[in-house]
């Protein structure tokens, strides 16, 4: 991609990794993402984070159409994970740059990804500022946003927040700026990333949000290090909204049928339970783990105000997809939220307890009774999965 | 005495450790870390953990 000025003298000049749906192993970006970088022609030239390692070509390719990457004076790493720190040896080796900052954490994280010897790294604690010349940067550390290392860069003079992975979405496009492309998708972009990245830092986007209405900066644009830029007050507003509603995490009256099935009696049930919710005009998404990625289903779940999952009983234990979900689901600490078991089995039948008890440990408000059955569910049993969905409905219903 | 982790970030505070980095020593017990003690790995305050 070519260099794109975003304000007078500062320009986008990162990679756009079309193909790669695979982000960092856990989770999918079906639509690929974005590598950013900044440029700030000022008089220190500083360089806003770098891009994946792969992708060091076209991004010293990019950055050599604005500048002669030799001019880089300063170098600033918001975030020390690969895909933004990933070209840091070889630019230092090969710009020679007067600085490079970072957080206190992030020198820490600096050291323990690179060999850091002869690196001219300082570490700007939060509050501290930078003069660039005419302009100035304000860090703001924002601890395990998602990193222990993660921080802002704010310039007032530009009204520019530069935020790293917050505000971030996975969307690989020719557009630079997220007022191009439709608002609804926008906002599902954000949701997936926020899902599958964020949630479990929910109080720290609270308090970084207060953080930054406290501090009164005057925001006219952010500038993510994924995806499309939010410029101009309007989107700001509305991605910093966004960010409010996603963190308070409230109950939506969304419900999702989680499950996988060996014999399709545990798909029955699901189904069964999925009418029993909208028996209670609860809006119902029912979801086969081996037709949708976890990652897919966390967005979801995200937005739900209820998960009922099920699994058949398989070798004592929990069907491996159904086990492979709780464990992402729990990693990532949704909160809020009903849920309920239910699940077929052959002889031992544990598996709707362990569900059960995984839903407990995550602070869910467990409905019962759980249903299970013995091998193939009847027309009665199909009616305990319709009363529990309806539970469950009656449960979401009394927390919106 | 009891370990607490961090509710944001896992970390977990062994008095038998201490924190060497905030000259925390060992052998002091979570109540008697000073107030204004953070979570060495992501700056959460006391409030934010848990007994574990």
């Amino acid at each position: 991609m070519r260099p794109v000025q975003i304000k007078e003298g500062i320009y986008w000049v990162g990679a756009v990794d079309w193909n790669n749906i695979d982000f960092h192993g856990y989770s999918l970006a079906r639509f690929g993402t974005t590598y950013n970088a900044y440029l700030v022609i000022d008089e220190k030239v500083t360089l806003f984070d770098t891009v994946k390692a792969s992708f060091r070509d076209d991004f010293l390719e990019c950055l050599s159409q604005v500048i002669d990457p030799c001019k880089i004076d300063y170098i600033v790493a918001n975030h020390l994970e690969p895909d933004h720190s990933g070209c840091l040896p070889e630019l230092i080796a090969a710009c020679k740059p007067e600085k490079v900052f970072c957080s206190p954490m992030g020198q820490r994280a600096m050291e323990a990804h690179f060999d850091t010897t002869g690196w001219p790294v300082e570490a700007m604690k939060s509050g501290s500022t930078l003069s660039l010349g005419k302009r100035t940067v304000q860090f703001l550390e924002t601890r395990m946003l998602h990193w222990p290392d993660s921080m802002l860069s704010y310039i007032p003079e530009e009204r520019l927040l530069i935020a790293n992975d917050a505000f971030g979405q996975n969307i690989a496009s020719s557009e630079r700026f997220a007022d191009e492309i439709d608002r609804a998708q926008l906002k599902r972009r954000m949701t997936e990333y926020y899902a599958n990245i964020i949630t479990p830092y929910s109080s720290v986007v609270e308090k970084t949000l207060a953080g930054v209405a406290e501090m009164g900066l005057d925001i006219d644009m952010i500038a993510p290090d994924h995806g499309l830029i939010f410029r101009g007050r309007e989107m700001v507003d509305f991605a910093l909204e966004t960010y409010a509603g996603f963190a308070a995490q409230k109950p939506t009256n969304r419900a999702v049928v989680v499950f996988d099935t060996m014999w399709h009696s545990t798909e029955r049930m699901a189904h069964a339970v999925a009418d029993g919710l909208m028996d209670e005009g609860v809006s119902v998404r029912v979801m086969h783990l081996k037709s949708f990625h976890h990652s897919d289903v966390m967005t979801e779940i995200f937005q739900a105000g209820a998960v009922v999952v099920g699994s058949p009983t398989h070798n004592n234990g929990i069907l491996p997809l159904v086990a492979d979900l709780l464990t992402y689901m729990k990693g990532l600490r949704p909160q809020n939220k009903v849920g309920a078991a239910f699940g077929s089995f052959g002889w031992s039948g544990e598996c709707v307890k362990l569900i059960t008890q995984w839903l407990t440990d995550m602070s869910f408000e467990v409905v019962d009774p759980a249903v299970k059955v013995k091998h193939v569910p009847d027309r009665a049993v199909l009616d305990q999965c319709v009363e529990l969905g309806r539970a469950v409905g009656r449960a979401l219903k009394a927390k919106l | 005495m009891d370990k607490y982790v961090c509710t944001i970030c896992g970390y977990v505070y062994d008095p038998a450790e201490g924190d060497p980095d905030s000259n925390v020593p060992a052998g002091t017990s979570f109540d008697d870390l000073p107030a204004g003690w953070v979570c060495p790995v992501c700056g959460a305050p006391k409030d934010q953990f848990e007994k574990e």
